[in-house]
């Protein structure tokens, strides 16, 4: 292992017991690794907020009782508790030990952000930092729509990188191994006008489905694909198939020709994909069948965006949930400060639209007890869902989402 | 008496009946801790208890938040006896050191590949020490 000064200093103890208590998991998990060397980064993003259990919160009170403090700004993700809602989540418990689990993180030093898209915020990083994020879905984003640098982070790990400034000098914080692996060339039958996520979302599934941990690069996609679109493909792509990095040509900063996405190498494999194929995807990504009752609508995951919210507001005219349909949108406390700002909070909420902050429908108990199906236009909701909630969900455009909320039951529009 | 040798990412020792699982497996989202089971409804282990077993999967999957669930379960006793992955998952290492600095219980995880877990077949009483960065794993 080759160590700096502060390094050994970091292990010695010199900054305190957390911090060397931060640094021997990090030193042997780059151990375990193969890995030699750590260097520095700016800032972090720390995935450690959702209550998973009592192993959580033992991890961050140890560093709390050795009076540990973070080194660089760090951010965190989404908790179990929505603290600008109280009495959002139903499970008493959980509550208490998902509060306490976010404050011990903010005595840390950790700021109060509690959003999976720290991308949308002031901190957001910029082309070329090394920086340590948790939360899969930023890991991608940061990577590719920035062009940031970060590994996998885990919970733990992104706190101890956090405690110490410090990451393993590996992976995808190395320019030699930010180069595309599988090429996916979309076909002219792709229909991306009209702004939806769906067809993004399609792809992001069968590219994480196709070549989970590899770096995978999009050629064919319009100019015209927005941050909002790639958060939507990253998120689910993330999470089928573990993704943390990927290049759209001519879209993304390290992606301006497909020589340089790939570094000069040659695709490990090549697939051509069409309309039928990302339909395909799509209908794989519901449990529920069209038609069935519909008990909720969630939308924002990863959280809602500012761009997203208007879009959403100006579908709204005349909108109104059926009797029994709960319509959620979740969204950072930052996002959320700027809509009070304007008249679109109070417009969304005189339409009945209910919005969560500081968590996610799909993390904590927020659903009441579900009879019906629950839609998102989320991918990545939609692949977690059946499992987290037990409930049945139904992948959708955002024009779905609002048709079947209004209905009561699941609206397909025909693309 | 079958002998295989792999990488050792995290070290320790452990017995148990091997479960081959083709598909990787993200914690998060795909294990309950606090029951023991696979509750990912598309994975192939769907309903099944890991708890004390040598589970043998290609690699971790899905959201960085697997480690806190790895590490849940280490201290409930429901996690794998210990995991043999085909590629490093530093997700997964993550969850086995934790668990093992606050609680003192080990998970060992090794680097196999998926076919040479797999020839041990199904259900195969295994013992696994890892130690040294090196992985022994026997039939007994």
């Amino acid at each position: 292992m080759q160590l700096t000064d502060r390094d050994r200093a970091l292990a010695a103890g010199d900054e305190g017991e957390a911090r060397a208590f931060a640094f021997e998991v990090l030193e042997a998990y780059a151990t375990a690794l193969g890995v030699s060397s750590f260097l520095d980064i700016s800032q972090a993003h720390v995935d450690g907020c959702l209550y998973h259990g009592q192993a959580s919160l033992d991890f961050v009170e140890r560093l709390v009782r050795d009076g540990g403090r973070v080194a660089v700004p760090t951010s965190l993700n989404v908790g179990s508790v929505d603290l600008i809602h109280p009495g959002l989540i139903r499970d008493p418990d959980l509550e208490q030990a998902g509060r306490r689990l976010m404050e011990a993180h903010v005595e840390l030093g950790c700021e109060r952000t509690f959003s999976c898209a720290p991308y949308q915020s002031r901190r957001r990083p910029l082309f070329g930092q090394q920086i340590a994020w948790g939360e899969s879905n930023a890991i991608v984003f940061a990577n590719s729509v920035i062009g940031a640098r970060t590994e996998r982070y885990g919970d733990f790990l992104d706190l101890c990188c956090a405690m110490t400034g410090r990451a393993p000098a590996y992976g995808l914080h190395l320019e030699e191994n930010r180069g595309g692996e599988v090429l996916f060339r979309l076909g002219d039958d792709v229909d991306f006008s009209g702004g939806s996520d769906a067809p993004y979302v399609a792809l992001g599934a069968l590219a994480g489905d196709r070549c989970a941990g590899r770096i995978p690069v999009f050629e064919g996609l319009p100019a015209t694909t927005t941050e909002d679109n790639m958060k939507a493909l990253g998120a689910v792509a993330a999470s089928t198939g573990a993704i943390a990095m990927l290049h759209a040509i001519g879209v993304t900063p390290e992606a301006p020709t497909l020589r340089e996405a790939f570094k000069g190498r040659e695709p490990r494999a090549i697939f051509d994909v069409g309309k039928g194929e990302l339909g395909h995807a799509l209908v794989k990504l519901s449990t529920a069948r069209d038609g069935d009752k519909l008990a909720a609508v969630s939308l924002g995951t990863p959280h809602f965006s500012m761009a997203e919210f208007e879009a959403l507001a100006a579908k709204l005219v005349g909108f109104r949930p059926a009797p029994g349909v709960a319509f959620y949108v979740n969204t950072s406390r930052e996002t959320l400060a700027e809509i009070a700002k304007s008249n679109l909070k109070a417009k969304l909420e005189a339409a009945g639209v209910l919005i969560v902050a500081d968590t996610c429908v799909y993390v904590t108990a927020i659903l009441d007890e579900v009879e019906g199906a629950v839609m998102t236009n989320s991918g990545k909701m939609a692949h977690y869902a059946p499992g987290n909630l037990n409930v049945d969900i139904a992948f959708g455009t955002l024009d779905e989402c609002l048709a079947s909320a209004t209905a009561g039951r699941v609206v397909r529009l025909g693309l | 008496m079958k002998r295989e040798v792999g990488v050792a990412l995290v070290d320790g020792e452990a017995q148990g009946a091997l479960a081959i699982w083709p598909a990787p497996l993200s914690f998060w989202g795909g294990y309950n801790a606090l029951l023991g089971a696979v509750i990912d409804r598309t994975h192939p282990a769907f309903g099944q208890s890991a708890a004390g077993r040598i589970v043998a999967m290609p690699k971790g999957r899905g959201s960085s938040s697997s480690s806190a669930v790895l590490a849940e379960a280490i201290r409930l006793g429901t996690a794998p006896a210990a995991i043999l992955l085909a590629e490093a998952d530093p997700i997964l290492v993550t969850g086995a050191l934790v668990a093992r600095r606050l609680y003192a219980l080990t998970c060992p995880i090794a680097i196999l590949p998926l076919a040479v877990s797999a020839a041990f077949g199904e259900g195969a009483m295994l013992s696994l020490r890892c130690r040294a960065r090196e992985a022994i794993v026997v039939a007994i």
